[in-house]
């Protein structure tokens, strides 16, 4: 189950795009692991293997007509359900968007289409990206392919477990506070969170929207570095796209690290378990040994971060889920008047966590709380923007943990909303400052199970980035059963 | 910044001095059910008694941030410096009406249909 894929999304491509390697025996190749190994995973809430294949055969047409197929030519990739398909369900794991099918797709699905991708089916995901676990999912929880009992992670977990099983090479995801970051650590697989601005969340359905960022996964930093290069850049229908251009981060992935500067978190590590502490120590022995200058830095303001996400987050949310109604699109619960009706169906149609996150969002904005909470949150994540701009002035990266601990146990943190929201404490502050990280498995806990260390940059710090996270994968311990 | 005012029924009690330093009175069951109304969700008794506690764990947690006194700090809403985009105003193809509408749970003449706004049922 755990055997990771046979092929790299790079290899796949190569091999189809020299029209060695037909892209509807890799996609074929895909659809049967699934069909083999999902019913323990359940990493997909739905699968779409006539699309699929069709993709893939118009692929092989291009291909043998010696058109351009693209740089994803025939490579499978599976997508969080929070991202818009064209007439393919999309749910975001919620009873209140069972059965929706988008009358548009995402601008990240048309790049991956133009891009050559294989689309083969929609992931599983906490309900509306609310969560670390992928428990508060309708469709009930998604596994972790290195232990069965635990959590893959959230709120991606359907697509960081679908890479870690070896279903598909790729996939996306969405992170808010960690919610792409913390699966892959916790399934040993790279996930990536890129600057706010560079993927374009057209399509992306809404959670916290000041914070929100679509970005991929994979088994090689290569592979996440190639799928950004498809998915970044400039998007007209998303006016918090960034305009220029975005830097390639695939050319420079093998420069090495000499003479950078790396900055070992303290706020990322002190507090996390000691056997994970003990690999981010590791990691960054390695970057020195690799010639960067590193040192310890302490960035106090990131304790804050939780805090003010917890705050923020919500507040958005309950604004943005003010459009499930019952009246445009989605479930509906008859009543007599309309305003009987949005509550039935709203009722019916969230889950706890959601609707935990509605209420402290509004009680947030509400007259009398609104400076005290919301306020200060924004505030506070002004002080977490400033503590980033310090360190920066003296290091190009800084690297600590992804998480606190290695996966916990399925229903654990169910019932105690706190702890749970406990495991994106080191995600959160790069999310609230719109800075790019990455999650790139180093090594197993001393219960065997992934360890992820993170690496975070600057806006715009894509290319370092990538790089030092490249030098970290070539020297890393094992992460586990591959 | 703002005193704390009342906001209809089931009204939050005031919220003491405003932000910077304060001591934030508990969450109660009637602030839980207030928000569940504005957010138009309807709570059994066993929910309100369990949010209530969950909620105010979290609010508990966030006591770190809302005791600093930050009023000298501007606050951030969004992370970049980029405002007022504006695209260029180039027609093209919308939407189509019955694709748009193909999701809704009600439709009539082409327009959502919903139950009775206001008056009484016929």
């Amino acid at each position: 189950m755990s055997a990771g894929p046979s092929r790299t999304a790079r290899q796949i491509a190569e091999g189809v795009r020299s029209g060695q390697l037909p892209a509807r025996a890799v996609v074929d190749e895909a659809l049967a692991a699934i069909a083999a190994g999902d019913g323990q995973v359940r990493s997909f809430v739905s699968v779409q293997a006539d699309v699929a294949r069709e993709q893939a055969e118009a692929v092989d047409r291009a291909v043998s007509t010696g058109a351009d197929p693209g740089p994803l030519a025939g490579v499978p990739v599976a997508l969080k359900d929070n991202l818009c398909t064209r007439g393919i369900p999309t749910t975001c794991g919620s009873r209140i968007l069972e059965g929706w099918r988008p009358p548009y797709d995402a601008t990240v699905v048309t790049r991956l289409r133009e891009a050559g991708a294989v689309l083969v089916g929609k992931t599983n995901m906490d309900e509306f990206a609310m969560g670390s676990s992928t428990e508060s999912s309708c469709f009930g929880p998604t596994r972790n392919p290195r232990d069965a009992t635990k959590v893959p992670g959230g709120s991606s977990g359907g697509s960081a477990a679908a890479v870690a099983a070896g279903f598909v090479p790729l996939a996306l995801g969405s992170d808010t506070g960690g919610s792409i970051r913390q699966p892959a650590a916790l399934c040993g697989v790279v996930g990536m969170k890129p600057t706010y601005g560079l993927v374009s969340r057209y399509g992306l359905v809404a959670f916290a929207s000041s914070l929100d960022q679509i970005g991929p996964f994979s088994s090689t930093v290569e592979d996440a570095a190639l799928l950004f290069g498809v998915i970044a850049g400039h998007d007209p229908a998303d006016s918090t796209s960034l305009p220029q251009p975005v830097d390639d981060v695939v050319a420079g992935l093998r420069a090495g690290v000499a003479g950078l500067r790396v900055g070992l978190c303290r706020e990322l590590v002190d507090d996390v378990a000691p056997d994970v502490a003990a690999r981010v120590h590791q990691a960054a022995a390695i970057l020195g040994a690799g010639g960067a200058v590193v040192e310890e830095v302490s960035v106090p303001e990131l304790r804050l971060g939780l805090s003010a996400y917890y705050l923020i987050a919500p507040a958005e949310a309950s604004s943005n889920l003010a459009r499930y109604d019952g009246v445009r699109y989605g479930l509906r619960v008859d009543a007599p008047d309309v305003a009987a009706m949005n509550t039935a169906t709203r009722t019916a149609g969230f889950g706890d966590e959601v609707k935990r996150r509605i209420m402290l969002g509004t009680y947030a904005l509400s007259a009398g709380y609104y400076d005290a909470y919301y306020g200060q949150a924004q505030r506070a994540r002004t002080l977490v923007v400033r503590g980033f701009a310090r360190a920066y002035e003296r290091f190009d990266v800084l690297v600590g943990s992804t998480t606190p601990t290695t996966a916990f146990a399925l229903g654990e943190k169910v019932d105690d909303p706190l702890a749970m929201y406990m495991s994106d404490v080191c995600t959160i502050p790069s999310n609230l400052a719109g800075h790019p990280a990455i999650s790139v498995p180093f090594g197993t806990g001393t219960d065997g199970l992934p360890v992820g260390v993170q690496v975070l940059a600057p806006a715009l710090g894509e290319a370092v980035l990538f790089r030092v996270a490249a030098a970290l994968e070539a020297a890393a311990p094992a992460s586990g059963a591959r | 910044m703002t005193g704390p005012e009342a906001a209809g029924a089931g009204a939050p009690r005031p919220a003491g001095a405003s932000a910077g330093g304060a001591q934030r009175p508990p969450l109660r069951r009637e602030d839980v059910a207030h928000v569940a109304d504005l957010a138009r969700l309807a709570l059994s008794e066993e929910e309100l008694e369990r949010f209530t506690v969950q909620l105010a764990s979290v609010l508990d947690h966030a006591a770190d941030v809302a005791a600093l006194d930050l009023r000298d700090v501007e606050p951030t809403a969004h992370p970049l410096p980029v405002c007022n985009v504006l695209r260029a105003d180039v027609p093209r193809p919308p939407l189509d009406r019955d694709e748009a509408l193909a999701g809704a749970p009600e439709v009539e003449d082409h327009c959502f249909r919903v139950p009775r706004i206001v008056g009484e049922a016929p």
